[in-house]
């Protein structure tokens, strides 16, 4: 019965949701998510908002890299641009917040723009390197312009409200990240069953092909830059305004590569596989926090060298995942997922 | 111009060469990998990093002589080259661009942290091989390993340049560059060129890492000069020698003299993202270097 998912239309091949049992877990879950503020720890809600904050920069970050293929190390710059933006558009003009979140999202997505320009004529390492350089250039103009950045000193941001309702315990922020996620997931899934989406991935498959098919490739890869950028600002905005102080420490090329790494982590070219690999990634540092609790008084180095084992740890987690589970949890989840369905066949 | 600005300026340039020179031996690094393998080795400044610890180790802590320590230090960069090949490069040939490059950052993050948390995030003196007195010529003032460094390294880029041209092993290596498959049909052993040149590759890094302490000191944070190294290996060419060299001193040069006429200029931080400007203007103008090969893609 269930052995194999036939399909007759395209219609049913870009459904959403392919199967009710699909639908039934999903609202099954976001039920539970949105009891989970009432059920949890406040420690427990704060990682969850982070998570959500990493989802959204990890959604845009496999947009431009798992969908469309150019390679970006510079994500960090865009969540940067956002943060500041948004925060500077609050303290000093006034900005309600409700208008700073997407208004950061578009200053990030101006920014892609301008990245973007470079990048037409290159491809992948290239445009990694590119990226690179950006981010890197990024980081020290928010040192030095320290009349509006504050410098190494960083920003405060202001408390909060949405619509009156003020954002102020972890909680409250945690249903508007919820709401965020919901939104974005929805458009970036739903982004890939338009045209737009498609010519996406027909440019990572082979762009000179896409191109004689009759994409345009200056324009979808603009788009691309632009789209993936607007996600950073928006979680680079969230981020800020959570956390309440920013300063360049937080966007280096560390965080970059940590975003890298959830794509890694979670899977290439999958809206489920970032979710993945955000939640994995943000909770592995609170793991490994874990583990050498354990085991402190026998190896007292580790704790005073805690920022290192850390380091060595998603540094590892990045290789082997590349090594042994090239398309990440997404991909683990698939083949499960198929045994279970086919069984007791293998196919 | 007056005499003094115009020895100001030499001074400067000078200053720009020695570090260029080690610019360019990075960014050797990153070509001879890059020519025989196609892989662009984001962990080329972690791997100088750990030549100059092992450097310091043998010397500071084991307690051997100089030239020991240096021949010592470039066997285990050799071995070190070689594991890293066969463990973490060779499963993934022929993977898609995005999985080698994530690899190479995956590997550069973890010597990064191993480092850091082997030896700990203190910067240390490095005990010097050449004498601290300063030579003068009219003003002029240059530490004996500022000269040094950059006879090394030109010394190194025209040994390498003879060895690509000349040798069998430089031949092969070339060959595979061009061609995997027709260079296994030839009889070249691709698997052995492959980790060869990466032990060759962390030779030159573990050269240019203790040139390096040489110059300043040894802290985990030298990896940076890894990434400022891209934009002379990006400006040279990925698969030019000679091009690596050039580029590096240009990038050294470029840099030392915005920090020294701009920064004050500008309000400080130029020295900093000037490699990255101008690599961005170069990618943009000239993507493939000022000697690199442009390669030509088929549907």
């Amino acid at each position: 019965m269930l052995n194999g998912h036939y399909k007759v239309s395209y219609r049913d091949d870009v459904k959403i949701f392919q199967t009710g049992f699909v639908k039934f877990w999903l609202f099954l879950f976001l039920a539970f998510c949105l009891i989970f503020p009432l059920i949890a720890d406040r420690y427990f809600i704060y990682l969850a908002n982070l998570c959500m904050i990493a989802i959204l920069g990890a959604i845009g970050l496999n947009i431009l890299v798992g969908y469309t293929g150019l390679i970006s190390i510079g994500h960090a710059a865009f969540l940067a641009i956002g943060a500041y933006s948004s925060t500077i558009m609050m303290n000093r003009f006034n900005v309600p917040f409700v208008l700073a979140v997407p208004l950061g999202g578009i200053m990030a997505a101006l920014a892609g723009l301008i990245v973007a320009i470079p990048s037409l004529r290159l491809k992948g390492l290239y445009i990694a390197i590119t990226t690179f350089a950006f981010g890197f250039i990024i980081q020290h103009v928010i040192v030095r312009w320290d009349s509006i950045t504050g410098g190494p000193d960083g920003l405060t941001a202001p408390p909060v409200a949405l619509l009156g309702v003020s954002l102020d315990s972890d909680s409250r922020y945690y249903y508007f990240l919820l709401v965020l996620v919901i939104l974005l997931t929805a458009f970036a899934r739903n982004l890939f069953r338009t045209r737009i989406g498609r010519a996406f991935i027909a440019i990572r498959d082979h762009d000179v092909a896409a191109e004689v098919m009759g994409i345009d490739l200056v324009k979808y890869k603009i788009l691309s830059f632009c789209i993936s950028s607007f996600y950073a600002g928006i979680a680079g905005a969230a981020f800020a305004a959570y956390l309440k102080f920013i300063t360049f420490e937080h966007f280096t090329l560390r965080l970059s590569i940590d975003y890298l790494a959830m794509i890694v982590v979670g899977g290439f070219g999958s809206i489920l596989g970032s979710i993945f690999g955000a939640v994995f990634i943000t909770l592995l540092p609170e793991a490994v926090q874990t583990l050498t609790d354990l085991v402190r008084e026998d190896f007292p180095l580790l704790t005073t060298r805690f920022a290192a084992l850390k380091t060595v740890i998603s540094g590892m987690i990045i290789v082997l995942f590349l090594l042994f589970e090239p398309e990440g949890i997404y991909g683990r989840w698939k083949k499960i997922k198929a045994y279970w369905t086919n069984w007791p066949f293998t196919y | 111009m007056t005499d003094s600005s115009v020895s100001i300026f030499v001074q400067v340039v000078f200053n720009g060469l020695a570090v260029g020179s080690i610019y360019a031996l990075v960014a050797l690094g990153f070509v001879l990998i890059y020519k025989a393998t196609g892989v662009f080795n984001f962990a080329q400044g972690e791997l100088m990093m750990l030549g100059a610890y092992f450097c310091y180790t043998l010397i500071a802590m084991v307690g051997l002589g100089y030239i020991l320590a240096f021949l010592l230090t470039l066997i285990l960069c050799f071995l070190m080259g070689i594991v890293i090949e066969m463990a973490v490069l060779r499963p993934l040939v022929g993977k898609p661009i995005f999985s080698v490059i994530m690899v190479t950052i995956g590997l550069a993050v973890t010597l990064q942290g191993l480092t850091s948390l082997v030896w700990g995030d203190e910067v240390h003196n490095f005990p010097s091989f050449f004498s601290s007195e300063v030579l003068s010529f009219h003003q002029v003032h240059l530490r004996p390993i500022e000269i040094w460094v950059f006879f090394s390294t030109l010394m190194l880029v025209i040994g390498f340049l003879i060895f690509f041209k000349r040798s069998k092993i430089g031949i092969a290596m070339r060959g595979t560059a061009n061609d995997q498959n027709t260079a296994m049909l030839m009889g070249i052993s691709v698997r052995r060129i492959f980790s060869l040149s990466w032990a060759v590759a962390a030779i030159i890094a573990a050269v240019g890492g203790i040139s390096y302490a040489n110059l300043l000191f040894v802290s985990p944070d030298m990896s940076h000069i890894g990434l400022r190294a891209f934009p002379a290996a990006i400006l040279g060419g990925l698969d030019s020698i000679p091009g690596a060299i050039i580029g590096g001193i240009i990038i050294g040069v470029c840099e030392t003299l915005a920090g020294a006429y701009l920064d004050h200029m500008l309000g400080g931080g130029v020295k900093e993202i000037t490699a990255f400007i101008i690599l961005i203007i170069i990618l943009m103008i000239k993507p493939y270097g000022l000697f690199g090969k442009k390669e030509i893609v088929r549907v």
